[in-house]
This record gives C-alpha cells, sequence and structure tokens, in this order.
C-alpha cells in the first residue's frame, strides 16, 4: 500500500500573532516555532487558547497580523494546494463520489488524466478505500469519509498536512484505529504534520513534539505557546507505559496550570 | 437496487415493498398498496356533480350559473375536436398543437433567458456582501409587483407580439430563480470553499466548482417554480394581438362565449405546465444521474 510520493516542507514561524479589530486581547500571540520537514508536531490546549486560529494560519484561511509564517520558505497569503487540511467535519464534496472528491486536487492541478487516475487509485489503496470509490460520501461512516479526506490530501501531494481536531467526531475505537492509520501513513508519506487535537494522549501518541497553548478570552490572556515538550518515545508507543503517562502527565499539568494559578487567590 | 414483492391482487392488506424511485430521492416515498385507487373516487363524483348540475341548472355559491356550462361530455368532445379534428369541424379544429407550440416557445424563451440572468446574478449577489446590500432593495421593490400588472404597461412599451409575452413570461420566472439562488448560495457551507481553496481552486472558480453544485438543489426548485409561473402568465400574456397560443385560444373562445373551449383551454394549460414540470425533473435526474444534488 504505497501512498502517492510526497515532498515534505519545514515550517518557520517567528513572532506570529493574530489579533481581531475591536477584540482586547490578541487570539494568537507571539508564537516562535520551527517544525522539520517531516515533523509530527501536536497542538494541545483548552478551548479557545488559539490552537485552531494558529492552524488556520498556516493554512491561509486566516491572514497573520504580526510575525512571519513561512513554509518552505515562502511567506503564506492565502490557502494554496502547497497545504491540505483535514477538517473534523470533513468538508468533502458531497455530489461527488469518493474517487471524483480525491482525485479533485489533481484535476484542479490540471494533471495529465493518466496521473491523476493513478494518483487517486494509489490513494485510495493506501487507506483502503477502493470498495467504496463509486460511493457518495453520505452513504459512509464518519471514520470512512475521514479516510476519503485524508485520501484526498495524499492524492494532491501537499508538503504540509494540517489536521484540526480530526479525529474528535469519531467514536472511541474508530479513533484509535484512525491514529494507527495516520501514524502509518505518516511514515509512508514522510509528510510533515501539525495536528491540533484536545485528547492530551492522542497528542502524546501521535507527536514528535508537542506543542501547550494556553490564554483566551476567558482567561484574559492572549492565546500563548506555555510549553513545547519533545516526546522523546520510540516508535509504536505504547499508551499503557509509564513512560507515556510521565508524559501524559506532565503535558496535562502544562494544560491547566494557568487555571491553578487563576484560582489560586480565591482560595 | 430494486426490490419489488409481487402481491396477490385479492390480498390488498399483504404488505408491498415498493422499489425505490430512485436512488436519488432519498425519502424513498413509500406507495400504498392500490394508492391510486383510493384518489380516483374525487375527480368522478366532480364530474357526475359536473354533469348533474349542468343538466338541471343548478346555482352554487359566488351565484355560479351551472346552466352555462357545458357538460364534462362535451368538453371531452370539443377537445378531441381541437386536437384532430372532425367533430365539429368550425375555424377551431385541429388547431391545439399549433397553439400549445407556440405558447411552449414563448415559456421556453422567457424561462431560458430568466436562468441565464438569474442564476449568475444570484450566485453574485449570494457571495458578495456589496453587491447584495446594492441590489437587494431594489430587488425587493420590484418583486412584489404582480407580473399580471405589468401586462399592459409591457402592450404599451414593446408593442404585441411575441417579444411582449416572452418579456412577461421572463419577468414572472427571472424572481423565483434569483431569489432561491441567493437562499442556496447563502447556505453554502464555508468549509466546503475552505476545502476547494486548500486543494488548488482560485476563487472565481471554485463559484461554479463549489457554490453552484452545493446550491443546485434550491436554484432547481426555484427554477421548477419559475417555469409554473411561466404557463400562469400566458392567459395574461397573450391575450391582445396575438392569434396563436394557448391564452390567445381562451381569449377569442371568451369573446365567442364558447365555455367549452375555455375550458379545454385551461385543461390543456394546466397539463401543459404540469408536463413541463416533470420534464424539467427529468432533465435533471437524467443530467445528475444517482448524485444526491437533487432534494
Amino acid at each position: 500500500m504505497s501512498v502517492p510520493e510526497q515532498h515534505a516542507a519545514d515550517i518557520v514561524m517567528t513572532g506570529v500573532s493574530k489579533s481581531y479589530p475591536g477584540a482586547p486581547i490578541a487570539a494568537v500571540e507571539d508564537v516562535d516555532i520551527t517544525i522539520r520537514a517531516g515533523e509530527v508536531v501536536c497542538i494541545v490546549g483548552a478551548s479557545g487558547c488559539g490552537k485552531s486560529t494558529l492552524l488556520r494560519m498556516v493554512a491561509g484561511f486566516e491572514t497573520i497580523s504580526g510575525g512571519s509564517l513561512r513554509v518552505a520558505g515562502v511567506e503564506v497569503t492565502g490557502p494554496g494546494p502547497d497545504r491540505g487540511v483535514v477538517f473534523q467535519d470533513y468538508g468533502l464534496f458531497p455530489w461527488l463520489t469518493v474517487r471524483e472528491n480525491i482525485e479533485y486536487g489533481p484535476r484542479q492541478a490540471r494533471l495529465p488524466r493518466t496521473i491523476v487516475k493513478e494518483r487517486a487509485t494509489q490513494a485510495l489503496d493506501s487507506v483502503g478505500l477502493t470498495r467504496v470509490a463509486s460511493s457518495f460520501p453520505h452513504q459512509l461512516s464518519g471514520g470512512m469519509q475521514q479516510r476519503v479526506a485524508i485520501a484526498r490530501l495524499l492524492a494532491n501531494t501537499p508538503s504540509v498536512m494540517l489536521m484540526d481536531e480530526p479525529f474528535g467526531a469519531l467514536d472511541a475505537l474508530t479513533r484509535t484505529e484512525m491514529q494507527h492509520e495516520l501514524q502509518r501513513i505518516q511514515r509512508d508519506a514522510g509528510i510533515t504534520v501539525l495536528f491540533v487535537t484536545h485528547s492530551i494522549e492522542e497528542a502524546v501518541y501521535l507527536g514528535d513534539r508537542v506543542m501547550v497553548m494556553a490564554g483566551g478570552t476567558a482567561h484574559g490572556i492572549s492565546g500563548h505557546v506555555r510549553e513545547v515538550v519533545t516526546v522523546d518515545l520510540p516508535a509504536d508507543r505504547d499508551v499503557n507505559s509509564p513512560e507515556f503517562n510521565e508524559i501524559e502527565r506532565h503535558i496535562d499539568a502544562l494544560v491547566h496550570a494557568g487555571n491553578a494559578r487563576r484560582l489560586a487567590p480565591a482560595g | 437496487m430494486t426490490t419489488t414483492v409481487e402481491t396477490p391482487p385479492d390480498r390488498a392488506d399483504a404488505p408491498v415493498v415498493a422499489p425505490t424511485r430512485s436512488a436519488g430521492s432519498s425519502a424513498g416515498r413509500r406507495r400504498l398498496p392500490l394508492g391510486w385507487m383510493i384518489a380516483l373516487p374525487v375527480p368522478i363524483l366532480i364530474l357526475i356533480g359536473w354533469h348533474l348540475g349542468v343538466q338541471y341548472g343548478w346555482t352554487l355559491p359566488f351565484d355560479i350559473k351551472m346552466t352555462f356550462l357545458p357538460t364534462p361530455g362535451e368538453v371531452a368532445l370539443r377537445g378531441v375536436d381541437l386536437a384532430v379534428g372532425g367533430v365539429y369541424d368550425d375555424s377551431f379544429s385541429g388547431t391545439l398543437w399549433e397553439h400549445l407550440a407556440a405558447s411552449t416557445l414563448r415559456v421556453l424563451q422567457g424561462f431560458a433567458l430568466a436562468v441565464a440572468v438569474a442564476v449568475p446574478l444570484g450566485v453574485l449577489m449570494g457571495r458578495s456582501r456589496l453587491l447584495f446590500r446594492m441590489l437587494e432593495p431594489t430587488v425587493n421593490l420590484v418583486r412584489p409587483i404582480p407580473v399580471t400588472a405589468w401586462a399592459p404597461l409591457t402592450l404599451l412599451i414593446i408593442g404585441f407580439g411575441d417579444r411582449s409575452t416572452v418579456f412577461l413570461v421572463f419577468i414572472a420566472a427571472v424572481f423565483p430563480i434569483l431569489l432561491n439562488t441567493i437562499s442556496g448560495v447563502h447556505q453554502v457551507p464555508g468549509r466546503l470553499l475552505e476545502a476547494a481553496a486548500m486543494l488548488g481552486t482560485p476563487k472565481l472558480q471554485s463559484l461554479y466548482k463549489v457554490v453552484i453544485p452545493a446550491a443546485a438543489p434550491q436554484i432547481i426548485s426555484g427554477m421548477r417554480i419559475a417555469m409554473g409561473l411561466g404557463w400562469v402568465i400566458l392567459v395574461v400574456g397573450e391575450t391582445v394581438g396575438i392569434s396563436t397560443g394557448l391564452g390567445a385560444l381562451i381569449t377569442q373562445a371568451r369573446e365567442q362565449s364558447r365555455t367549452d373551449l375555455i375550458i379545454v383551454g385551461m385543461i390543456v394549460i394546466g397539463l401543459a405546465g404540469f408536463i413541463a414540470d416533470r420534464l424539467l425533473t427529468l432533465i435533471f435526474s437524467v443530467a445528475f444521474g444517482r448524485r444526491p444534488i437533487q432534494k
């Protein structure tokens, strides 16, 4: 099950900020991080800390209001096929079949028909969807639809895969399955992944590094990076091992540290 | 996949698995056993009542004097004569197809023009806040004017003839398509546009690659309403200065107090509108196949 050939790119953020006009605090403030090509970085943090905003800025859906954000050395100015996005709600085109959804990107790039077909076939195969190629998205389960969304990106050979809580709407079993699958695909493709999640376990399982964000309007502090934790564990991590749990606890403490500080004066 | 369970005719209460009409219609209407038969008594009773009413000269509410009506039988005979001749052999005999063709052509022209204007305009108005705020008040100011109220003015500024009728059909058809398109476009999930953008679709292309297909169900229902209204306006739009057309036929019949002919004209216009709607639906279902585009 090979994956269409991908070319990973690095993401360099220096002082990346986002503030909306009229808002008293910035949604995202002063984010510095260099994500190497082929690296998997997960972003965790409480609701409203700006983790999705950060991802959407890399995607080009939101403009940055300060700093510099470069993907493969090029400043991001808008959405583009080099940065694929997987949404929590899939975002598949309901009027296209699974295969047509996957062929959409390569066709948009005006690739020759034979290459379009070949890439789609490969991408379908790599996520195990060949059987349902001529179904429509609404006929598939959530997990299957998210596979289509991932295959759609693979066929479009982006250099960066941006995932915004992609498995958040799936049941626990499907979720675990998808995590394994993503990991396999990521290794095959060697692609750079930026992965936003609410689940610390998911972040530690998938990430080479975990970026912990904090703040948000609820706390009266701008969204910012609290710490970037390197997950120094071998591949095929065991979520029940003590080492895994130690890192998970550490990150959990980081995520909730702000709340404790906020509660301290009251108690 | 269509599965049909044969039901013996003597066991009307047996469960029947109705064949799914098409994969596209998600609801999959279930047909009642012998459902069409349950609809028969009402029209039959109406026809009997109509016949008796004419025979005995009933006067109904609204002071409807049934003596002036032809019997259903007379209407049917007139219908046959109008279609193929050979019954009365007067100036109307066998002219139905000519009238029908002339009217159909006018409806199609006006309708096509309305689609050509309203769909692109609706997509632009739905996507551009500026354009919407610029045009929406004007549209809603002009829209409430009944199409029939346009007719007298149209005759004066365009003159008698085809063009007036086509224009009136256009006016009747353009607003439902426009408003439905705008509302359909407003309901297109922003997510789909983001998805298209990150797959490399330029903004302008996403209008026809994403916005129109996503808004298609509403655009289509606007077109169906418009097609219906197009036939409605014929009776007014073909009143003066036009000699062929179903509206013209009814007008001429009225001038000669031929109630049987008027009723035949009414029935034909109704049927034509009905068939046009079915054909439109058929065209879409052939064009889109089993794509989940039609609601």
